[in-house]
């Protein structure tokens, strides 16, 4: 069991050794040299020789590598090239938003999503599991840009023409600021990524559920007398959590990363529009850090998923 | 093959005599008692009749995709003009009529879509199969590779990607196929290792067989089911991946248009809020094709995959047949 664990763990490191090796690769063998975005158009020969050399470009390549990820494990990713800001400081500053709006959205998705899966499960087949799976259907094909724009207009735009206001248009206001303040800006991003999300877990939940109200030890619970909601919400969700935890695992991480679309729609600054920013402005050292991040919420979110297996699945413990 | 097959003729004499239908037969004749995955595949053959005639379109509105105008297409104050008898969807924010522009568009969300699939789904059955048959190295090699792909945050590395190289249709392309193989490259691999312990395998190989021909001859067809159900639905998502990078700019380069760019091009400045037909149709559009395309990728999955389908009866079945084995290894 142990065992198993640490050899995930060591499958995860290899994997954001790789992705790093890979993303520092890419930008190693891109075209154009960033001293000259740093030195400007018109700088010298010397000039740009100076910066080129101040960023270690000019050393070979495993030497800037070894750099790289030796200041890396350290926590130090290096300066931005536009701000001269620490690439981690940029990013711890942008997290909240994007924190917010994950773990605020997730809630929404699994209350959402959860009770209509179960809902499609228990009467397969009738009106109730026809409706349920025909809105998951239209979640799964909505692309989030275009329901969060759909909302904004609806619910922003069009209650402000009639004179008032339902909704903030947007941004992205600190806890600090107020519950009140900090919830009803991030309502409408919340909805849009939870609507879209919550369609996979009600397909998750209704497969998983009907297959296992149809084994053995469900008949028995019911054969013993168990009441119905007893054997559906204990010995029926139980078997359905694996499959559940794992897509919350990888959607979280996923997504912790930075949600692009939603702080780009809304014009929320989080992770995802750093990220953004920096490509629009070739600042290496910013989009390196970003999907370093990303990478390692994935891997991370994985390993935590593995672990709570663990204590879900007696089978593993046993092992 | 020692007897002679039957000839056209004596199948046709004999009707009672069992035919052996391929997927595709099973495919089509389940599929076509399916309401909701016929009037999905009407629609999409529509949205391919509307692409296809987009440089009709042109010829008859006399609007060039990215002509702009100005005058007709813009009102005094600079504003898009809405729907009317020149415009039947409404100009953009430059006065490019939407209605071509959203022909040309369907143009690339297909190509895209399909092309992305079907690249995929090659380089994800031959990864698969790789990695299934041969074990060891191999495998671990293929799925480490696998699992590394799938932990890369997918739209934060298009970035990058995009940042070094710059958006193109190719580099599109490729950022929707690399990121979208892997999933069924799993299934893939899932499947050969449990085709492989099987009799008929082993039949060939002791016959003499090569890897070669036995993977190919007696491992793939077995394959074809999933192969179909897993690229059918790559397709919706392929679509909504490219529709995505392009409206974060990243993906589909102007003046060619397409979909999510002019739907970017509705967000900028809040453009949609007084031209509401700029995010309408082309929402609606990019909304109703993805969504044709998952419920025809439910339906061919129903069709194909009867276990995984008909879960609407599957524990009343599973009472009937105690003894039903898995379809899945």
């Amino acid at each position: 069991m142990a065992k198993v664990l640490l050899q995930r763990l060591g499958y995860a490191v290899l994997i954001l050794f790789l992705l790093s090796l890979f993303i520092f690769l890419l930008f190693y063998v891109a075209p154009g040299n960033p001293a000259r975005l740093i030195a400007g158009e018109k700088a010298s020969a010397e000039v740009l020789a100076q910066v080129t050399h101040n960023l270690g470009l000019d050393r070979p390549i495993y030497e800037q590598y070894w750099r790289f990820i030796t200041n890396a494990f350290q926590g130090d990713f290096g300066y931005s090239y536009r701000s001269k800001v620490a690439v981690w400081a940029l990013i711890a500053g942008r997290i909240p938003a994007t924190v917010s709006i994950v773990f605020g959205a997730m809630f929404i998705w699994l209350g959402i999503g959860i009770p209509l899966g179960i809902l499609s499960a228990r009467h397969p087949g009738t009106w109730r599991d026809r409706v349920a799976q025909i809105i998951a259907l239209i979640g799964i094909s909505f692309p989030t840009f275009v329901l969060g724009m759909t909302l904004l207009y609806t619910l922003y735009f069009m209650p402000k023409q009639a004179g008032f206001t339902l909704f903030p248009a947007g941004g992205y206001k600190e806890f600090g600021a107020g519950l009140w303040e900090w919830g009803s800006h991030l309502i409408l991003p919340w909805f849009t990524l939870a609507l879209v999300t919550a369609a996979i877990y009600q397909r998750l939940t209704r497969a998983q559920l009907l297959d296992v109200l149809g084994e053995d030890y469900i008949r028995t619970a019911r054969a013993k007398g168990l009441k119905e909601w007893k054997v559906v919400y204990k010995h029926g969700m139980r078997a359905t959590l694996t499959v559940l935890t794992t897509q919350l695992g990888a959607d979280i991480g996923y997504l912790l990363g930075g949600t692009i679309i939603m702080e780009n729609v809304f014009g929320i600054q989080g992770v995802g529009s750093l990220a953004i920013n920096a490509v629009k402005q070739q600042d290496r050292p910013v989009i390196i850090g970003v999907v370093l991040l990303g990478g390692f919420f994935i891997v991370t979110m994985n390993l935590i998923v593995d672990l709570v297996h663990v204590g879900l699945e007696p089978r593993l413990r046993a092992k | 093959m020692s007897e002679a097959a039957p000839t056209v003729a004596e199948a046709i004499q004999a009707p009672a005599q069992v035919v052996q239908r391929s997927s595709w037969q099973h495919l089509w004749y389940r599929l076509r008692r399916d309401k909701a995955s016929l009037t999905a595949l009407v629609f999409i053959a529509l949205v391919i009749a509307f692409a296809v005639c987009a440089p009709l379109l042109e010829t008859v509105t006399g609007h060039l995709y990215d002509a702009q105008f100005r005058d007709t297409g813009l009102t005094p104050q600079g504003l898009p003009v809405g729907p009317n008898s020149e415009f039947l969807l409404g100009a953009d924010y430059l006065g490019r009529d939407m209605l071509v522009r959203l022909a040309y568009g369907a143009q690339v969300s297909l190509l895209v879509g399909v092309l992305a699939a079907l690249i995929a789904a090659c380089i994800g059955v031959t990864v698969g199969l790789l990695a299934g048959y041969f074990g060891g190295w191999v495998d671990a090699v293929l799925s480490r590779f696998t699992d590394f792909v799938m932990a890369i945050p997918f739209l934060l590395f298009a970035l990058a990607l995009v940042s070094v190289y710059g958006a193109s249709f190719q580099m599109c392309l490729f950022m929707v196929v690399f990121f979208s193989w892997a999933v069924l490259g799993r299934v893939i691999r899932a499947q050969v290792r449990a085709l492989k312990e099987r009799e008929f395998v082993e039949a060939s190989r002791s016959l003499g067989a090569s890897t070669p021909s036995i993977v190919v001859k007696d491992v793939l067809p077995n394959l074809t089911e999933p192969i179909i159900v897993y690229t059918t639905q790559l397709i919706p998502s392929a679509i909504v991946f490219e529709a995505s990078l392009s409206f974060l700019g990243l993906g589909i380069v102007p003046p060619m248009p397409s979909w999510g760019q002019m739907l970017s091009d509705a967000s900028q400045n809040s453009m949609y809020m007084v031209a509401p037909w700029m995010l309408v149709s082309t929402g609606l559009m990019l909304l109703l094709t993805t969504l044709a395309f998952n419920i025809l990728g439910d339906g061919v999955r129903d069709a194909l995959d009867p276990k995984a389908g008909r879960r609407l009866l599957a524990g009343l079945r599973r009472k009937q047949k105690p003894g039903k084995e898995a379809a899945h290894g």
